[in-house]
């Protein structure tokens, strides 16, 4: 594509050539026009931001000052709601009017690269739809679970503030940033602007990282679906849905994709309440009963065999699913959270923000940064913002509502997660996430670990770990580590209150299990498949023939590589003696965190390119924010001495043990257990240097490069060359009344071109 | 407009929004993309077997369906955790 060698001087021509003929109906409304409509306040919409600021001041009250036995869980719809719609209309507008300045007489990718295929102008909501099925997945459902360890406050906070001053910021820039240079990626923007040590350090990080955040995810499946025999018939018959998917668009009916996957809707229904009889029966229940370690491999295996089908045949038809199923569920879960508008009983901050909690370990700062990462602010949304929706705008001045107001969506998406969580009882929520280490696995260790908490409150009985795991068709709840079964209890509970009774609770269970395990696995061979084409694209540089992405044995060969480095990472994770997900959750927080420190360094660079440096500080901001956590996480993970935080000490910790001749050290019960102790947090050590290291190399190119642009005053583009737009599209959800005119103008122009057309050509 | 009609209109809306988020409309994008081409080919004043020589055949819709997954094997698109 595009990537013509140039010199920070030569910017691309622009100006006269953006100039419309005055005959023409206009592509743009001009900037006074935008500016008079927005400074134009009328009494109805003074009164609607005044009720907007109130009733999220009042809402911030309730949830951080007012202290009550419980809150409502509408104060968190109601926090976050207002706080987004006040963040997008002043904050994003600000950052649109100083920091970016779309300017709509420009054609979009999608309009001078047009094909009609990847590059094609989609209606701006159409478009919101897309960019949310993307960029929203597993992630935003699991980390607030597991930080509602600290309470409801802390990350209630930080997602809703995360994503106004981070989290949307990052999306928006990048994806503005990649539409102005023909839908380039994160990876060829940072070689672009750092140059080659940043710009290959950014690579390797994407690969290094997108490895560690897939192997965790399919942590969180594995997790769930371990010995519940009804979760994994219902997950496994996912499989061959989407084939028969897949076979039905190919050869009967192509494109009908709407009708297939209601089709596959019902059909997956139909697993969810197979699967409830089948672990009814006894040979169900033995059969589909499969322990952490070969459902680990079943997973492998499966990734990779999905990896190099082609398309077409499993991940195509499953990603039409997973997206039917997202945009049905979230809107189904946003309804449910506000009729039945749970009461939460969990504290503010928890006994557990100085540390020592089981779910997260680590102190508050800055562990809860990193185990909240999507949904706050999330590095792998910029591989998507520069990945297809760039090619897709209509209008430059739509990537405003769709790139930070796509994140806030997201961030709501998390804040419906806490709510879920929080909204079952802290005992239930303790044995649920403690490791089975912890817990020992049985109910009675589950109520004497959690009762020994001294949580306020609490009072957890073996009866209530009995029923709840019978209401939701389970063998048992203790130690469901992960987040997903535990976002799945919550969902059930608020879910029955609306439709069934506690009789449905398993099947809303498995509901949950099911479109998380849906999503999951969707992003598993997707990453794994994006994955394998990055590390043939490097490989190529000295082995030229991995270039050629037709080559069979060399994309098996590259698909075995990256399916082995999460595969390896994830039998780690399954087989941790110490609990696996507890451990390694936070290296996916700080990986993806640091992923997004990388795309913010590009971006400073960028911006520092344009020459906007009094408003520098809106990209250093959370640039300094994620820097400062995840590099100070990283090195506690390597450096603290508490066996617990870091992962040498733990690791010296056992090989001590080792060299005394213990037999059983902490919770590692055998020699072997405790060698395993000893590998693991090695790896992991080795990995949280690797991740920090290079995004470090990152950070100082980036820093370096916007010293240069301050110091020379040499300023210079990456973009493409300005094009003349010849079309005309609204920005936001809603035109605004000048827009509508002008729309109004080209909607009557194109049906007159129509007619004229008509009467031209007679029937033939 | 009364009731009625204006529920026919919202469940038209909500029709074409799912249609779209599906992607089901990839290849009305696709024609109506060729038949622009078409009309611009017509105004053209360059030389038409110039313009007819760059411009790709358009596929019917099976093949079009096909070629969307099949492009998709060699360019893969993430989806997000």
């Amino acid at each position: 594509m595009g990537t013509k060698p140039r010199t920070p001087h030569d910017s691309p021509k622009r100006g006269e050539e953006l100039d419309r003929d005055p005959l023409l109906l206009p592509v743009a409304l001009d900037q006074t026009t935008h500016d008079a409509e927005e400074a134009h306040w009328t009494p109805a919409k003074i009164v609607l931001w005044g009720a907007i600021s109130l009733l999220g001041g009042l809402s911030w009250v309730m949830l951080a000052v007012v202290r009550g036995e419980t809150v409502n869980a509408i104060w968190f719809v109601f926090a976050a709601v207002c706080t987004y719609l006040i963040g997008y209309r002043f904050y994003s507008n600000y950052i649109q009017k100083h920091l970016l300045r779309p300017d709509d007489r420009r054609a979009t990718p999608a309009e001078y690269k047009a094909d009609g295929k990847d590059f094609a102008a989609t209606d701006r909501r159409v478009l919101f739809g897309h960019h949310f099925a993307a960029i929203a997945g597993a992630g935003p459902l699991v980390g607030p679970v597991l930080a509602a360890q600290m309470g409801y406050l802390p990350g209630t906070i930080w997602i809703i503030v995360g994503v106004v001053f981070a989290g949307a910021v990052q999306d928006y820039l990048v994806l503005f940033f990649s539409m102005r240079r023909g839908g380039r990626s994160l990876g060829q923007m940072a070689r672009d602007e750092l140059g080659k040590v940043g710009g290959t350090a950014a690579l390797i990080a994407t690969l290094a990282i997108m490895v560690i955040i897939v192997a965790i995810l399919a942590l969180v499946v594995v997790n769930a679906l371990a010995d519940s025999p009804w979760g994994v018939f219902s997950v496994s018959m996912t499989i061959p849905i989407a084939l028969f998917m897949g076979v039905y668009l190919r050869f009967f009916r192509p494109g009908r994709v709407t009708e297939i996957s209601v089709i596959g809707f019902v059909l997956l229904l139909a697993a969810i309440i197979g699967g409830g009889m089948i672990a009814d029966t006894e040979w169900g229940s033995t059969f589909f009963a499969i322990d952490p370690l070969p459902l680990a491999i079943g997973i492998i295996v499966y990734g990779f065999v999905a990896a190099i089908l082609p398309v077409w045949l499993l991940l195509a038809p499953r990603d039409y699913l997973s997206t039917f199923m997202k945009i049905g569920t979230i809107g189904m879960l946003a309804l449910a959270i506000i009729v039945v508008r749970p009461e939460i009983s969990a504290p503010a901050t928890s006994e557990f923000v100085n540390g020592g909690g089981p779910v997260v370990s680590g102190t508050l700062f800055p562990f809860l940064f990193v185990t909240i990462a999507c949904g706050a602010l999330s590095g792998f949304h910029a591989l998507i913002a520069s990945g297809t929706t760039p090619k897709l705008i209509e209008k430059e001045r739509q990537t405003r509502f769709i790139g930070y107001g796509g994140m806030l969506m997201e961030s709501f998406v998390a804040i419906m997660a806490l709510v879920a969580a929080l909204s079952i009882d802290r005992g239930i929520y303790f044995a649920m996430n403690s490791s089975p280490a912890l817990t020992g696995g049985t109910v009675e260790g589950a109520v004497t670990f959690v009762n020994s908490l001294g949580l306020t409150g609490v009072n957890l009985t073996p009866e209530m770990l009995t029923e709840t795991a019978k209401n939701v068709g389970e063998e048992t709840i203790v130690s469901r580590t992960g987040g997903a079964p535990t976002l799945s209890v919550g969902l059930a509970n608020i879910m029955q209150q609306v439709a069934g009774g506690s009789g449905m609770m398993a099947f809303w269970y498995h509901f949950a299990i099911m479109f998380e395990a849906l999503f999951i696995l969707t992003a598993v061979d997707a990453g794994t498949r994006v994955a394998r084409f990055m590390l043939q694209d490097s490989l190529g540089n000295f082995f030229p023939k991995f270039k050629n992405t037709s080559w069979r044995l060399g994309a098996w060969v590259t698909t075995g590589i990256m399916v082995a480095a999460w595969g390896a990472v994830l039998v780690m994770g399954v087989t941790d003696p110490l609990g696996g997900i507890n451990t390694l959750f936070p290296l996916f927080g700080i990986a993806n965190q640091l992923l997004a420190a990388i795309a913010l360094a590009v971006c400073l660079a960028i911006v520092a390119k344009r020459g906007l440096f009094t408003y520098l500080w809106v990209v250093a901001l959370p640039l300094t924010f994620a820097a400062v956590v995840t590099i100070y996480a990283s090195f506690l993970k390597i450096f603290s001495s508490v066996p617990n935080v870091g992962y040498f000490a733990q690791n010296r910790a056992f090989s001590k043990a080792l060299d005394e001749g213990l037999t059983s050290f902490g919770t590692a019960k055998t020699v072997e257990a405790m060698e395993a102790v000893v590998r693991n947090t090695m790896v992991q050590g080795i990995l949280s240097i690797l991740f920090v290291v290079l995004a470090m190399i990152v950070m100082v190119t980036a820093a370096q490069a916007t010293w240069k642009s301050y110091q020379t005053h040499s300023f210079g583009t990456n973009e493409d060359d300005a094009v003349a737009s010849q079309m005309f599209a609204p920005s936001g959800f809603v035109a605004t009344p000048e827009e509508k005119k002008l729309a109004s103008r080209w909607d009557a122009q194109i049906a007159q071109a129509k007619l004229d057309k008509a009467r031209k050509t007679p029937r033939r | 407009m009364s009731f009625l009609a204006s529920v026919r209109e919202g469940a038209k809306g909500f029709a074409w929004f799912m249609r779209g988020v599906m992607g089901e409309d990839a290849y009305d994008k696709y024609r109506a993309h060729h038949e622009s081409l078409d009309e611009a080919h017509e105004h053209s004043i360059h030389d038409p077997a110039a313009v007819a020589c760059d411009r790709p055949v358009m596929m019917t819709e099976r093949e079009f369906w096909r070629d969307q997954t099949d492009r998709q094997d060699v360019n893969p698109q993430g989806r997000c955790c």
